[in-house]
């Protein structure tokens, strides 16, 4: 009864949108990038490397270019606070997941709940949500001058602070669900059988439940990771404009900035790391479905 | 002795405070809108006005139209899409290599960072003239939601046996029928939950609307955030609110029809 014809009629609405308005844009911005800026943005079509010379130098008037680090200090500020934030996402995450994991299985339901609520709500919200908790009459700063704490209100918001407890904040569901599906299927008479032989807590956890819930801790640090070096809401409402992540500086070019061939070289460039990094992880065996689902 | 390990000292700690940190500012938004007075963080007492004021706001209005408008198009496609291809994947006889390359189409949206779909969606659109308004909004969130509602209607097809459809098929049912009063009915919870999942993922939008909506099709995220950055009011934190307990409740919704993982 099986007609292969049927399944790949099933499958050509996917495969029609996906190429066309998924794919052909990523082609598109690949082009982009290697074409010349109009100065009121969009390209003019013709081959040019300035996209990509724009990282290390800026062009004069006199159309000589002088070596400028201005953008690579952007790029190694916000990777920087990408990899702060996914570092603290694990201390964090990690052991809100174990705490799950080890939960009765009723329970379990319930802190999944708890924690997917969250992951699930509205991000620009969330975000901006930190602007009433953080400004100089926000809620830190009342409770502290109700309670006598400090005499002058502290500033935190516009801040790299900010940015990073923003960007913490945003992505840490996305290291707790990975790392507790892991732990979930852990067989736990290791940790048992590694007490049992008289390890310490540490060891056992260095050396029994690290390598056990690591497909997890990847899929959490790329789930993360990514969002956080692309994101653009954190640094634009917390950072006060001060300091940008990549993803602010990719959006600035098509708008402001009226750099499109700059901005789709970032693109190119952030994606390019970004599939690298996966195909890396992928080898390990781990496989892109283990991040996926 | 056996559960010593289990415990880590300090883990529930952590957990209890990470779980404040996740609802913290949630519940400031919501506690907020119900302030009556005018100062955003200075509480003056209990009242309703601004949930009013917002209702009665035509921006808010007419974007929270749109973003309804856009949920439910893009929800319906991409959910039929996706479904379509669940079982196109499932159903076997299809060549190794166009398997492999829908597995990497359907994880790529979820891998590529968001800032790069919405510039690359928005020179696309410019670069082929497409100016349908609502319309390339519709299509950039319907790229986004096939991904969404395809797992869990995949998690679901995987549990189907094979000798159910085979049954119905014994009883005469041509393709159709065994689709129809086998299939589906079985794979309703998943669909459901897919759709639920594309919905909130189309409602939340942020970045990917902000850079390829035209003016005049903004969405309620996109049109909170313009509002955000003149200055928060508890008129913004009351249709904030109302989002949020929006998609509170499809999570929840969610979880019960489906009672698994919602991820």
């Amino acid at each position: 009864m099986k007609r292969p014809q049927s399944g790949i009629t099933l499958l050509i609405p996917f495969l029609l949108v996906m190429t066309v308005f998924f794919m052909a844009p990523l082609c598109i911005a690949l082009g982009y990038s290697f074409m010349a800026a109009e100065p009121m943005g969009g390209v003019r079509p013709e081959f040019s490397l300035a996209g990509y010379q724009r990282f290390f130098y800026s062009i004069e008037t006199d159309g000589s270019l002088t070596w400028d680090t201005r953008y690579l200090q952007i790029i190694y500020s916000s990777t920087k606070l990408a990899v702060i934030s996914t570092f603290i996402c694990i201390l964090i995450g990690f052991p809100m997941a174990w705490f799950m994991a080890t939960r009765p299985a009723k329970q379990r339901d319930f802190w999944m709940i708890v924690v997917t609520i969250p992951f699930w709500t509205n991000l620009l919200i969330r975000t901006y949500a930190w602007i009433l908790i953080l400004r100089r009459d926000g809620v830190i700063n009342t409770a502290l001058d109700k309670t006598g704490i400090v005499d002058a209100p502290l500033e935190l918001l516009y801040t790299p602070f900010a940015i990073g407890l923003g960007l913490v904040y945003s992505y840490l569901p996305f290291m707790i669900l990975p790392i507790y599906s892991s732990l979930e299927r852990m067989d736990w008479r290791l940790i048992e059988a590694a007490q049992d032989l008289y390890a310490t807590r540490l060891r056992i956890l260095w050396h029994v439940v690290l390598p056990a819930c690591m497909p997890g801790l990847l899929g959490g640090i790329i789930l993360v990771f990514i969002p956080t070096v692309g994101s653009f809401l954190a640094a634009d409402l917390l950072g006060g404009g001060k300091q940008m992540m990549l993803g602010n500086l990719i959006e600035n070019q098509f708008d402001k900035g009226r750099n499109w061939p700059f901005g789709a070289a970032i693109s190119v460039i952030m994606t390019a790391v970004v599939m690298v990094g996966l195909l890396l992880i992928a080898r390990r065996g781990q496989g892109l479905k283990g991040v996926v689902g | 002795m056996s559960n010593n390990a289990r415990s880590m000292p300090g883990f529930g700690a952590i957990t209890w405070l990470g779980i404040a940190f996740l609802y913290l500012p949630i519940i400031a938004v919501i506690a907020f809108s119900f302030n009556s007075g005018r100062l955003i963080t200075v509480w003056e007492g209990f009242s309703f006005d601004w949930y009013a004021r917002a209702f009665g706001n035509s921006d808010l209005q007419r974007a929270a139209i749109n973003s309804m408008i856009v949920a439910v198009s893009a929800t319906t496609a991409g959910t039929i899409i996706a479904l379509a291809a669940a079982l196109a994947l499932h159903g076997g006889g299809l060549p190794r290599p166009l398997k492999n390359t829908s597995y990497a189409l359907m994880a790529l949206p979820l891998l590529v960072p968001e800032i790069v779909i919405a510039i690359t969606t928005m020179a696309f659109f410019g670069a082929i003239n497409l100016r349908l308004g609502l319309g390339n909004v519709l299509i950039a969130h319907i790229v986004f939601c096939i991904p969404f509602a395809y797992a869990p209607i995949r998690a679901r097809i995987a549990t189907i046996p094979k000798s159910m459809t085979e049954a119905a098929k014994d009883l005469y049912a041509d393709e159709w029928q065994a689709f129809r009063h086998v299939t589906l009915p079985l794979l309703a919870p998943g669909i459901f939950s897919g759709a639920l999942l594309a919905f909130i993922t189309s409602l939340d939008d942020f970045i990917i609307t902000y850079m390829v909506a035209p003016p005049g099709a903004t969405t309620l995220p996109v049109e909170i955030y313009s509002k955000v950055k003149r200055g928060i009011t508890p008129e913004i934190n009351a249709a904030a609110s109302m989002l949020l307990a929006v998609s509170i409740l499809i999570v929840l919704l969610s979880y019960f029809i489906n009672r698994k993982k919602v991820l």
